[in-house]
């Protein structure tokens, strides 16, 4: 069970959190201008980064915010303060 | 090199010697500076392509490397539960073939590999999980592949300590069996499959991590391990949870993310359970070893992780599942846990093609379900190596599904959520 640093509630049970995946993949503004790789890129490919992860969780059983936190995704760590 | 049968003879033979005269199953060679063929990965995938690629295609100048020790991944983390029910034709032809090889495979490799075709059953807890089923059985029957679907009486008959009575937190309303399902000794696979590839030329080399993949422009050349470079034309990339970091190495970007899955074994039990048991709705299933184990898998954790290891909670979850199914299993103690990484795909399908680099191969993406793919996943694998085309079964699985949208969409439709 990881102990997870809501930026609003403080540290919670990893129970009452839902995942969100990578961190920092924007919507193309323009989608009908991309090409069918670009958007593939977009919908389906991930970094899956071994080591350290920005990535989105949702308080869900909470105050129901997003947030993004940095994880290292071999040890399990999160990153303290990182933005 | 001559492979040393096993038989009632040789074991008879070797027992008057005392046990001592046994020849290794395998070589353990230097690697050589050039093969043909390069197989990153030595699981169970991963041997069986270098062995496929040695008997079907006669490519036996292969080698696999394997960054710790053979079968030590996935292969030697999982439920070991091999079925091919899925909804889609596509998928189920392609696990079909993988389950036809299974049940020769004992013969083919001379190696037993405990493969105990004892069914499979997946219950159905609601209406629409009965709908499901229904649709899926008849799918299959379509596909040519056993399936029936079975209501509660015959369920109790077969599984005695199962709870099917109306007020249970899961009622069972009924199941799908395929009884050409089962299971098999994980361990064995892989050592089956590195002994009789062994014989046929192979390389295996285990403790070589390749850390860079050499290319010429858009051909791959070789690859960079802690055992030097070796070169080779062609390379095939079987590393389950690591596939994103291959892929990293080579610039390429894959449609996957590497999440904790685990599974754990109790302490030994007399016989009380004889079949397979899995629930999609409640995500655990059951199966008792030969060691009278029961073995018990979960589902994947939601975050991604290389860890090898998940959250206790994500046990709880499924051990909660397994007791309201088998309220008799509440005070059996659990012996063993372990977690491995699996690689996700969007649509929880394989990846088994080309990449855009000539030469390089990926084989990947099978997510919770890939063990029963094994003989399977090889055969296919080493088809599209040595013709540097897909065989018709795995040509739906490439990378361009994600760029055409062809998904095989198997999240939910397959007997089991993945």
């Amino acid at each position: 069970m990881l102990l997870i640093k809501c930026p609003w509630c403080g540290p919670r049970d990893e129970s009452e959190f839902s995942y969100g995946g990578e961190a920092d993949i924007v919507r193309p503004a323009e989608p009908d201008a991309l090409t069918d790789e670009e958007w593939a890129d977009y919908l389906f490919m991930r970094s899956n980064t071994r080591g350290l992860h920005r990535e989105q969780w949702v308080h869900e059983h909470g105050c129901r915010r997003w947030f993004v936190l940095e994880r290292d995704t071999v040890t399990y760590q999160f990153t303290e303060n990182a933005t | 090199m001559t492979r040393q049968k096993y038989s009632i003879f040789s074991l008879l033979r070797n027992a008057v010697s005392h046990n001592e005269n046994w020849r290794q199953a395998w070589r353990s060679p230097a690697p050589r500076k050039k093969y043909d063929a390069l197989i990153i990965g030595g699981g169970g995938h991963g041997l069986a392509t270098a062995y496929y690629l040695a008997k079907e295609h006669g490519i036996r100048n292969v080698a696999v490397l394997e960054k710790g020790w053979i079968g030590g991944g996935n292969t030697g983390r999982n439920t070991t539960i091999v079925r091919s029910n899925y909804l889609w034709t596509e998928a189920a032809l392609f696990y079909e073939k993988s389950l036809k090889l299974w049940e020769g495979l004992s013969r083919d490799l001379n190696y037993n590999v405990m493969f105990s075709q004892r069914g499979v059953y997946n219950m159905g807890h609601s209406l629409q999980d009965m709908r499901d089923i229904e649709r899926r059985v008849g799918a299959n029957r379509l596909d040519g592949i056993d399936a029936e679907v079975v209501m509660p009486a015959r369920i109790k008959a077969a599984i005695p300590m199962i709870d099917i009575s109306p007020g249970a937190r899961y009622p069972i309303l009924g199941a799908s069996l395929q009884r050409r399902a089962g299971v098999a000794r994980h361990d064995a696979v892989a050592w089956g499959f590195a002994r009789a590839a062994d014989a046929l030329g192979v390389d295996i080399i285990q403790q070589c991590e390749v850390t860079g993949i050499c290319r010429n422009g858009s051909r791959v050349t070789g690859v960079e391990s802690s055992r030097g470079r070796i070169e080779a034309d062609r390379i095939g990339v079987v590393v389950a949870g690591h596939a994103s970091v291959l892929a990293q190495m080579a610039g390429l970007r894959l449609p996957l993310e590497s999440h904790p899955l685990q599974a754990y074994v109790s302490e030994p039990l007399k016989p009380v359970l004889d079949t397979v048991v899995m629930s999609n709705a409640v995500h655990g299933y059951i199966s008792q070893s030969d060691k009278g184990e029961l073995v018990v898998g979960a589902g994947i954790d939601a975050y991604t992780g290389y860890g090898q290891r998940g959250s206790f909670h994500t046990i709880e979850h499924a051990m909660q599942a397994i007791i309201e199914l088998f309220p008799a299993f509440s005070r059996v103690r659990m012996l063993r846990q372990w977690g491995g990484i699996v690689d996700v795909a969007p649509d929880a399908c394989p990846i088994i093609g080309k990449t855009p680099l000539q030469g390089l191969y990926f084989n990947c993406g099978w997510g919770t379900g890939g063990f029963k793919a094994t003989p399977g996943s090889g055969w296919a694998f080493a088809h599209t190596i040595a013709r540097d085309r897909p065989h018709e079964l795995n040509a739906p699985f490439g990378l361009e599904r994600f760029t055409t949208g062809a998904l095989i969409d198997e999240h939910g439709a397959a007997a089991v959520a993945h």
